[in-house]
Formats: C-alpha cells, structure tokens, sequence
C-alpha cells in the first residue's frame, strides 16, 4: 500500500534525527538542512543511504542534492549568482523543490536554504509513486 | 610508517564484512594513566580500531585505488570496559557504498560480550570535496596496511574468502 505523506514524513524525520543528531521537534517541513538542522557535505551522502534503506528505493547520485555539480560549473555560476542557464538546469533537476524565492535573487550562498525537510518529502513521494 | 592499531583480520569477505582482532595489553602505555589503578582501553581508541577494520574493508572493495577517509562518526554506543588482557573481535559489515562514499556498521565484542557498536561513513576523497585535488600516490594504503590481509585475499583482489581458525 502506497505510503501517506504524514508517514513519508515521519520516516524522513526519523532519518534526519538520526543522521544529523537533532531532536525531532526541530525537524519541520520548512526546516533547511544546512541551515535550521546544521548539515554537512558528508551528512548529505548519510541521509541519501539512509534514505534508501528506509524506503527502499535507489536514489542516484545529484538527484536529490545536485547542487554541488551546479555550483562548480562556471556556465550556471557568475558572480555568485547562479545564471538563467543555471536557474533552467536547476529547475530541471530539482522538480521537488520550491524555486520560487531563489529565482528573484539567486545567490548562491542560499542555495543551501533550498534543501529543506519538505524537498526530501516531496522527493520520496515522487520517488514511490514512480515504482 | 602508519600506525597500526588491529593485530590481524580473522575473516575477511570482499566489499561485504571482515572481523578483526586486537589484543590489548598492559605494556601500553596509555592505559596507564587511562586511569591510575584502572586500566581500560579508551573508547576514542575503539573507534580508531572500528575505522580501521571498517576502512582496510572500504577501500579492499575498490582494490584499494580510492583513499578512503574517515569521514562521519555516524553512532558509537559503549556497553562495556575493555581491559588489559582481552583480546576483542572487531566485526565490521559494509552497509551501502557507491562511487564517493561508503556507510558501515560495526560491532565489538570480548568473549560473546557486546562492547560497543559503532557506524561510520567513509569519503573517498578524490570523489568528493568539488575537485580538490589530492597527491596521486595513495597516501591512505600504504604497504604496511596492506600486509594485514596477506593470506587473506590475494593481490589481485580475489574475492574467496578464507578463514582462519580462530
């Protein structure tokens, strides 16, 4: 039986407790992971194997955190802001993740801020729906 | 020369699991003063013995060609002291490893007793750290590393596994 959202949610929440050592109060839809909940480089490969584990499901590299391979690339970035190439790309690769308020000032030190709680939620829920 | 700190693998199945083990004794010097009177082996020292063990496991997987670092201390939970005398088998399985990374689960024991549980995740540098780049030699496993599983798998990176009687 498919999964509901609160029980994606409450998986996922469990994962990030885990995974980052913070309490579950603080691991809100909104809540970023770098940001609110102090993620790592290395804490994003944790949460993707960890992830997979508890929903079963392969998650390829970049496909849920493809930001790093973007911020390197000198066509997407410019200035420290990421370019219209970048912000297309971005919106390509990140479907499950709301764009909205990075498109009007894209800046990429808060590209960190996209990923939040609620991106991985969305993510998962694609990701199940799609088996 | 790198510092050793596990005696001999007694098991050892390719990019799967391996167990180790350690004697601990009273001629180090450490426990001396870890702690007068009381002598046990420090916990931040399982967990070197666990990255080890976990990390000869991680890098034989890819034939040794990436350098594995010790990246993330994802649980350690001590359930009991070790001390002077003991011999403890240090059993570590590879939980999910891909191109950059790799996750692993471990379990100490003394005697069929539990003494602690430890995950950890492991880098593989060249993979990571957007491009960085590393000297070429692998600085991680040198050849003294390597020796620790003489016996056990063979050069080319045999996947057999053998076992040694414990």
């Amino acid at each position: 039986m498919a999964k509901s959202r609160d029980e994606i949610f409450q998986e996922v929440q469990w994962v990030l407790v885990d995974a980052l050592g913070v309490d579950d109060d603080e691991v809100t839809a909104e809540a970023t992971l770098m940001g609110d909940l102090g993620a790592e480089s290395i804490d994003f490969l944790d949460i993707v194997f960890r992830l997979e584990k508890a929903f079963d499901i392969k998650i390829p590299r970049e496909e849920l955190f493809p930001a790093e391979s973007l911020m390197n690339n000198p066509e997407f970035v410019s200035n420290g802001k990421m370019t219209e190439k970048g912000l297309a790309e971005l919106r390509d690769k990140v479907p499950h993740t709301d764009l909205s308020g990075f498109e009007n000032d894209p800046d990429i030190n808060k590209l960190g801020d996209l990923f939040t709680v609620g991106a991985i939620i969305n993510y998962v829920e694609t990701k199940l729906n799609a088996a | 020369m790198r510092w050793i700190w596990i005696d001999k693998f007694v098991e050892f199945h390719s990019g799967e699991r391996a167990v180790a083990i350690k004697n601990v004794t009273l001629s180090e010097e450490h426990l001396h003063d870890h702690f007068p009177g009381f002598p046990v082996m420090p916990e931040s020292l399982m967990i070197e013995a666990m990255a080890q063990t976990s990390g000869i496991l991680v890098g034989e997987a890819k034939k040794f060609e990436e350098k594995v670092i010790l990246a993330k201390v994802k649980k350690a939970v001590f359930f009991d002291y070790v001390k002077p005398g003991d011999t403890i088998e240090l059993d570590a399985r590879i939980e999910s490893i891909t191109s950059e990374a790799a996750s692993t689960s471990g379990k100490i024991s003394c005697r069929e007793r539990l003494i602690a549980e430890i995950d950890l995740m492991f880098s593989h540098i060249d993979q990571n750290l957007a491009g960085k780049e590393f000297p070429k030699e692998n600085f991680v496993f040198t050849d003294t590393f390597k020796s620790l599983l003489r016996g056990l798998v063979s050069d080319g990176g045999c996947r057999e596994p053998k076992s040694e009687g414990k």
